[in-house]
C-alpha cells in the first residue's frame, strides 16, 4: 500500500498551501516515501479490535462558566499584524466565495 | 448576471421530484464566545472583542462554553433527537482568512444530538415532519470586508480587512435529512421549516435567531429525480439564504434551474451557489471537487463531552412549550385562522402580539396594529418587526387610547409614526403632536354647521332620505378639524341637525 | 564569585534568602557566563538583560522588605523560545515567526513570574519543536558543551546546552517525542517529562497537541523537582490540564530511595540501533538499582517496536493543523504581498520561505495521513497504536513502579550527520516516544559517559500517570549513588569552555 509519487506530493503542498519548488517536490518525495514505508507498519493493527486513543487522558466535560472575560485592546491584537487599517487586519485580495 | 434557462415550475414537477436538505447556522446568544472569554455582543468596535483563543494566537488553546453545550441539547431535545452520551469536537481543516486557525472547530461523525424531527404546518394546515438528521455545535468565523472592488463585492476588491469580533461565535448547525415527498409544495416546506425552527429557537431562549442580522443562516441542497424514482440527483448547495421569502424563491428558483439542465439532456454540477436577492436567482460558486479535503480529526486541544443523563432528563423537563403547540392554542384563543397564523409567524409577531396583550390591549387590536401599520413600516424600512422602536407596551396604549375614544384610527397611525420616528412614547406623540380627537361638543357643532352651510345642496339631498351622502359632510368636518374629530359623532350630529334618523 | 554559576538552584536559592548572595549578583554572574561562552554554544535565542535584572532587583528589594521569597526566588532560568513572553520575542524557532512579541504570557511564563523566577532569555530550539539535534532552528544549531561540534539533542537543545554550560542552573523544555530527556541525556544533565496535562499547555506553542508537555530542565534532581512543583498544577485555561494536586515531587526528591522498589526493564528497548557504550552504562545503571535494593522485573511491551511508527503519523498530523494558522494573515512573516497576488498566494509563499524542511516535512506527511482515504488506516491504525502501548504500560505498572531504559540509543552524534536523513534523526526518540503516546511521566538523568566515545548516557526512568513522584524518589537515589561512585557530579568532567 504505502509509496507516495512526487504528484501527490505537489497535491499535499497545496492543500498545505507550501509553494514548493520542483526541486523540493523530487526531495521530498523521496524522503515521504521512506517515511511512509516505515510508518506504514501501524496498519498491522488496523483490524484489531482496539478503541482507538485520540487523548492521553481521560478526562471529560471540561467546560467554563460563560463568563466575560476581558479581551485583548485592539491594538494588542492588531500588535503582530503584517498590515493593518481602519482597526483591521489588512490581508491580500481573497480569491473564491462572494 | 449569467442569464440561466429555467422550465415553468408546473413543468418541472410534472417531470421531477425535489429532494432537499436544509442546514441552518443559529448563533447562541451566549454571554461568550464557544471556547474563550470573548464578549459576542454585537456591533462594537472592530477587533475590541478578541483574544489570543479567537484570534488563533500561537500557544492559545480553547476552552467549551458550558452553555454553548447546555443550548445545542436544548435545541436537540426541542428537535426530538437523541443526545450523544459521549462526543468528541474535530477540526475541520480548511484555509481561509476569516478562520484564524485555518480550521474550523467543529464536530464530524459525533454530533451531540442527531435523529430527531420537526413537525411543521403549511398554509393549509397540513402537517409536514422534516427528518433531523443532526444538529452539533461549531464555532463562527471573522468577518471580511472587500475594499476597492464594486460594492464590498469580493471580485476586483483590491484587498480585504478583517475584524474578528464575530470568530468564534458559537454555532449550532442543524442538518436535515433528505427531505423527500414534499412534491411541489418543496418551496413551502423549507420555508416553513426555517420558520418554525427559528420559532423554536427564540423559544428556547438560545438565540434571538434574526436572519436579518445573521443570526440563523440557511444553506439549502437541492437534487431532482424524475418521479417515480428513488436514486437522488446531483445536489447544488445554495449557501446563505437569508430570509424566509428567499428560502422558498430559492427552492423555487433551483427546482426550476435543475429541471431545465435535466431536461435539455444536460447532467447538475455539484457546486455551491450564491442567492441573490435582487431577482431571486443564483448563480454558480464552487465546484465540490475531491480537492477538499477537510482532514477531520479529533480536536486534541479538548476533551470529550459527555453529557449526564440527569442533566439531559433536566434540561428536557424545562423545555418550553413547542411553538407550533402554542400557536395552536393562541389561533383559538385569537379565532384567527390558519393562513393568518401563518402569516403573523411569518413577520415574527407571534410573541410581540402576545406581549402586546399581556399589556392589555385586545387581541384583535394587537394583531391590527402589528401585523398592518407595523409590519409595513418594518417592511419598507427593511428591520425585523421586533428591531422597531416600539415596545408591546406601547402599542398597547395606543390601543387603549383608540378604545377611549382619544384617538380615532388616523390619529393612532399618526401616534405610531411619531414613536417610531423617536419622538417618545404615545402619551408624549399625543401631547406634542396635539392630536386628540375633538371631543368639545361646542366646536364640533359649530364646525358641523358650518358644513352644512356651505354643502347645501349635499344637505338636502340628506334631508330627502339620501343618509349615504352624510360621509361627504363628514368628510369636509374632518377636513377642517384636521382629522381630530371623532368620525362617528360627527355623523351622529349632522343627521341630527338635519333631523335625519341614522 | 566564578562557583556562582556552578551552584544548584536550590543552593542559590538558599544563599539569597539568607542573604549570602542578592539576586542581581547570581543574574549578573549568569549573564556574565552567557557572554562568555554563549557565541561558542548559541543556547540562546533572545538574552533579556534589563528584563532579568529588573526582575533580580525585585527579588532584592522584596528580602529587604522582609518578605517570605519562594523557593526559587531569584534563581535564572533560560525559558525555551517555545512559550510565549509578553516583553520577549517568541519564534519557535522558525523564521516565520521572526521578532513576534506575543501580547500574551504563557500560564509557564506567568508561574515562573510569580514564583519569582529570574527569566534570562529564550533558548534556541528546533523549528517548532521538531526534531533531535537543535540543527532545524531557523536561526542556526547549537553545540553541545561537552564537544561543540556535536548536537546538543532536540528539540530543547538550547535548554540543555545552557544548562551544561553553566549559563543557567534552571531551564525549560517541551517534550513531545523525547524533546526534555534526549537533550538531557546527550548533554549530562537532568529533564522531566511531567504526566501529560501536569503542566499548561496555554502559551506554549502547539507542535502535537495530544503529545507536547512542557517540563522541567536541570542540573540535579532537586533542582528540577523545584522547578516541576513551579510550574506544574491545574490551569483553567487548558482543557487538558489535570485538576489534581501535584504529586509530591519536592518531597520525593529529597527523598530518593529504590529500597523494595520493583522496576521493570522492556526488552524491547535494546537491541540494534543502540551503541555498545550506552547499552554497558545501562547495564550497570540496573546492576546500580539492584545493589541499592530495587527488585528488577523483565517486563514484555511488544506494541513499543509500533511507537515510533505510531508517533510519526500522529505528531505530524497534528502539526499539520496547529501550524495551519501560520498563514501570513495576523502575525509574523508576510512574503510576496506586492499588490497583485492573492491570499491564497501569499499564504504559501509565506509557508514555503517560513518553514524549514523538517516542517514542510512533516506538514505534509500529516496531511497526508488525514486524507480522505488515507485517514483509517493511518491515523486512525496509529490512533489503535496508542491504545495498545497504553495498554503495555498499564499491565507492566501493574507488576512494578517504575521502568527504567536507556533515554537514547546513542550518545550524540556529530552536527550535520543526520541532517538530511530524516529517519536516522527520528531513531534518536526509540525510547522515549512510548511514554509520549501514553501519557505517563519519565525523567533522563546522567548515569555515565560511553567508554567509546566519553560522552554522556542518560538513563530514562518512566512513571505511570500522576505518579511523576516516583521518577523524583527513583532519581534523586540513583544521582546520590552515582556521585558517591564518581566522586562529584558528572557535569565537572565535561571541558571547560
Ligand atoms: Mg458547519
Ligand atoms: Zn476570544
Amino acid at each position: 500500500m504505502p509509496g507516495i509519487t512526487r504528484e501527490e506530493v505537489a497535491h499535499l503542498a497545496r492543500l498545505a498551501r507550501l509553494e514548493l519548488k520542483g526541486e523540493e517536490l523530487d526531495h521530498f518525495a523521496g524522503q515521504l516515501d521512506d517515511i511512509i514505508g516505515a510508518v506504514a507498519r501501524v496498519s498491522e493493527v488496523a483490524d484489531q479490535d482496539v478503541p482507538p486513543t485520540s487523548h492521553p487522558l481521560p478526562l471529560t466535560n471540561v467546560m467554563r462558566a460563560d463568563e466575560v472575560r476581558p479581551s485583548l485592546t485592539p491594538a494588542q491584537a492588531l500588535s503582530g499584524a503584517p498590515a493593518q487599517e481602519q482597526q483591521r487586519f489588512k490581508v491580500p485580495q481573497i480569491l473564491g466565495e462572494d | 448576471m449569467t442569464v440561466t434557462d429555467l422550465v415553468s415550475y408546473e413543468d418541472a414537477l410534472a417531470s421531477y421530484d425535489p429532494v432537499m436538505g436544509l442546514e441552518v447556522h443559529v448563533e447562541l446568544g451566549t454571554k461568550t464566545k464557544m471556547f474563550c472569554g470573548c464578549s459576542t455582543e454585537l456591533k462594537q468596535d472592530a477587533n475590541s472583542q478578541t483574544c489570543p483563543v479567537c484570534l488563533g494566537l500561537p500557544g492559545a488553546l480553547p476552552v467549551v462554553n458550558e452553555i454553548g453545550v447546555e443550548s445545542a441539547i436544548k435545541i436537540g431535545l426541542a428537535l426530538h433527537c437523541e443526545i450523544a452520551e459521549w462526543c468528541r469536537f474535530a477540526r475541520k481543516n480548511y484555509f481561509y482568512p476569516d478562520m484564524p486557525k485555518n480550521f474550523q472547530t467543529s464536530q464530524y461523525d459525533e454530533p451531540i444530538a442527531f435523529n430527531g424531527y420537526l413537525d411543521v404546518q403549511l398554509e393549509d394546515g397540513e402537517i409536514f415532519r422534516v427528518e433531523i438528521e443532526r444538529a452539533h455545535m461549531e464555532e463562527d468565523t471573522g468577518k471580511s470586508t472587500h475594499v476597492g472592488g464594486a460594492a464590498g463585492r469580493i471580485h476586483g476588491a483590491s484587498h480585504s480587512l478583517l475584524d474578528y469580533n464575530r470568530a468564534g461565535i458559537p454555532l449550532i448547525e442543524i442538518v436535515t435529512k433528505p427531505i423527500e415527498g414534499a412534491g411541489a409544495r418543496a418551496p413551502e416546506v423549507a420555508k416553513a421549516y426555517v420558520a418554525e425552527l427559528r420559532e423554536l429557537i427564540k423559544a428556547l431562549g438560545v438565540s434571538e435567531a434574526r436572519m436579518e442580522m445573521g443570526q440563523m443562516r440557511c444553506d439549502v441542497n437541492l437534487s431532482l429525480r424524475p418521479n417515480g424514482t428513488e436514486t437522488f440527483g446531483t445536489r447544488s448547495e445554495t449557501k446563505n439564504v437569508n430570509s424566509l421569502r428567499s428560502v422558498e424563491r430559492a427552492a423555487r428558483f433551483e427546482i426550476q434551474r435543475h429541471a431545465a439542465v435535466l431536461s435539455s439532456g444536460g447532467t447538475i454540477v455539484q457546486e455551491t451557489r450564491h442567492f441573490h436577492e435582487e431577482d431571486g436567482s443564483t448563480t454558480a460558486g464552487r465546484i465540490k471537487d475531491n480537492a477538499e479535503d477537510y482532514r477531520y480529526f479529533p480536536e486534541p486541544d479538548l476533551v470529550p463531552v459527555a453529557p449526564a443523563r440527569d442533566w439531559v432528563e433536566e434540561l428536557r423537563k424545562g423545555l418550553p412549550e413547542l411553538p407550533r403547540l402554542r400557536r395552536a392554542r393562541l389561533k383559538e384563543e385569537w379565532g384567527v385562522s390558519e393562513h393568518d397564523m401563518q402569516s403573523i409567524l411569518n413577520a415574527g409577531a407571534v410573541d410581540l402580539i402576545v406581549a402586546t396583550i399581556e399589556a392589555g390591549a385586545p387581541s384583535d387590536q394587537a394583531r391590527k396594529w402589528w401585523m398592518g401599520e407595523l409590519a409595513r413600516n418594518a417592511n419598507e424600512t427593511g428591520r425585523g418587526l421586533d428591531e422597531l422602536p416600539i415596545t408591546p407596551a406601547q402599542v398597547a396604549r395606543v390601543a387603549a387610547l383608540v378604545a377611549k375614544g382619544d384617538l380615532n384610527d388616523k390619529l393612532a397611525r399618526q401616534v405610531i409614526e411619531g414613536v417610531l420616528a423617536g419622538e417618545g412614547d404615545p402619551d408624549t406623540v399625543v401631547e406634542k403632536r396635539g392630536l386628540k380627537v375633538v371631543s368639545d361638543e361646542g366646536a364640533l357643532s359649530t364646525a358641523v354647521d358650518e358644513a352644512i352651510a356651505g354643502n347645501a345642496a349635499i344637505a338636502d339631498k340628506i334631508r330627502g332620505g339620501k343618509v349615504a351622502a352624510a360621509g361627504a359632510l363628514v368628510g369636509a368636518v374632518m377636513k377642517a378639524t384636521r382629522g381630530q374629530a371623532d368620525a362617528a359623532r360627527v355623523r351622529e350630529l349632522i343627521l341630527e341637525k338635519l333631523g335625519v334618523e341614522g | 564569585m566564578t562557583d556562582i554559576i556552578k551552584l544548584t538552584a536550590a543552593e542559590i536559592a538558599a544563599k539569597i534568602a539568607s542573604g549570602e548572595l542578592t539576586a542581581v549578583e547570581v543574574t549578573e554572574a549568569h549573564l556574565a557566563r552567557i557572554d562568555a561562552v554563549d557565541e561558542k554554544v548559541h543556547a540562546f535565542l533572545h538574552i533579556d538583560r534589563e528584563g532579568a535584572l529588573a526582575q533580580a532587583r525585585a527579588v532584592d528589594a522584596k528580602r529587604e522588605a522582609g518578605e517570605k521569597l519562594g523557593p526559587l526566588a531569584g534563581v535564572p532560568l533560560a525559558l525555551k523560545d517555545i512559550f510565549t513572553t509578553k516583553d520577549m520575542p517568541t519564534t519557535v524557532g522558525s523564521k516565520i515567526l521572526e521578532g513576534w512579541v506575543p501580547p500574551y504570557d504563557a500560564t509557564l511564563t506567568r508561574k515562573l513570574r510569580d514564583a519569582d523566577v529570574v527569566i534570562l532569555g529564550k533558548t534556541n530550539m528546533d523549528e517548532f519543536a521538531m526534531g533531535s539535534s537543535t540543527e532545524n532552528s531557523a536561526y542556526g544549531p547549537t553545540g553541545n558543551p561537552w564537544d561543540l561540534t556535536r548536537i546538543p539533542g532536540g528539540s530543547g537543545g538550547g535548554s540543555s546546552a545552557a544548562l551544561a554550560s553553566y549559563e543557567a542552573p534552571l531551564a525549560i523544555g517541551t517534550d513531545t517525542g523525547g524533546s526534555i530527556r534526549q537533550p538531557a541525556a546527550v548533554t549530562g544533565t537532568v529533564g522531566v517529562k511531567p504526566t501529560y496535562g501536569g503542566v499548561s499547555r496555554y502559551g506554549m506553542v502547539a507542535f502535537s497537541s495530544s503529545l507536547d508537555q512542557g517540563g522541567p530542565c536541570a542540573r540535579t534532581v532537586l533542582d528540577a523537582a523545584l522547578l516541576h512543583e513551579a510550574i506544574a498544577g491545574h490551569d483553567p485555561l487548558d482543557s487538558t490540564s489535570i485538576d489534581a494536586p501535584v504529586p509530591p515531587v519536592v518531597e520525593a526528591a529529597r527523598n530518593g530511595s529504590v529500597q523494595g522498589m520493583r522496576v521493570g526493564v522492556v526488552k524491547q528497548f535494546r537491541g540494534e540501533g543502540y551503541q555498545a557504550g550506552v547499552l554497558q552504562r545501562f547495564d550497570e545503571s540496573v546492576e546500580l538499582l539492584k545493589s541499592l535494593g530495587a527488585d528488577i522485573v523483565e517486563l514484555d511491551c511488544p506494541s513499543f517496536d509500533l511507537a515510533l511508527s505510531a508517533y510519526y503519523l500522529i505528531a505530524p498530523s497534528e502539526c499539520s493543523s496547529n501550524l495551519a494558522r501560520f498563514d501570513a494573515m495576523r502575525y509574523g512573516l508576510r512574503v510576496g504581498d506586492d499588490g497583485t497576488k492573492s491570499a491564497e498566494e501569499v499564504t504559501a509563499l509565506t509557508r514555503e520561505a517560513g518553514f524549514g524542511d523538517e516542517v514542510k516535512r512533516r506538514v505534509i506527511l500529516g496531511t497526508y495521513a488525514l486524507s480522505s482515504g488515507y485517514y483509517d488506516a493511518y491515523y486512525g491504525s496509529a490512533q489503535k497504536v496508542r491504545t495498545l502501548i497504553t495498554q503495555d504500560f498499564e499491565k507492566a505498572f501493574e507488576q512494578v513502579d517504575v521502568i527504567v531504559s536507556p533515554t537514547t540509543p546513542t550518545t550524540a552524534f556529530p552536527i550535520g550527520e543526520r541532517a538530511d536523513d530524516p529517519m536516522a534523526m527520528y531513531l534518536a526518540d526509540l525510547c522515549t516516544i512510548p511514554t509520549n503516546l501514553a501519557g505517563n511521566s519519565a525523567m533522563s538523568l546522567p548515569c555515565g559517559l560511553a567508554p567509546e566515545d566519553g560522552l554522556p548516557v542518560g538513563l530514562q526512568i518512566i512513571a505511570p500517570a500522576m505518579k511523576d513522584d516516583r521518577l523524583y524518589k527513583v532519581g534523586a537515589a540513583v544521582e546520590a549513588a552515582f556521585v558517591q561512585k564518581w566522586g562529584h557530579p558528572l557535569l565537572e568532567e565535561a571541558p571547560s569552555l
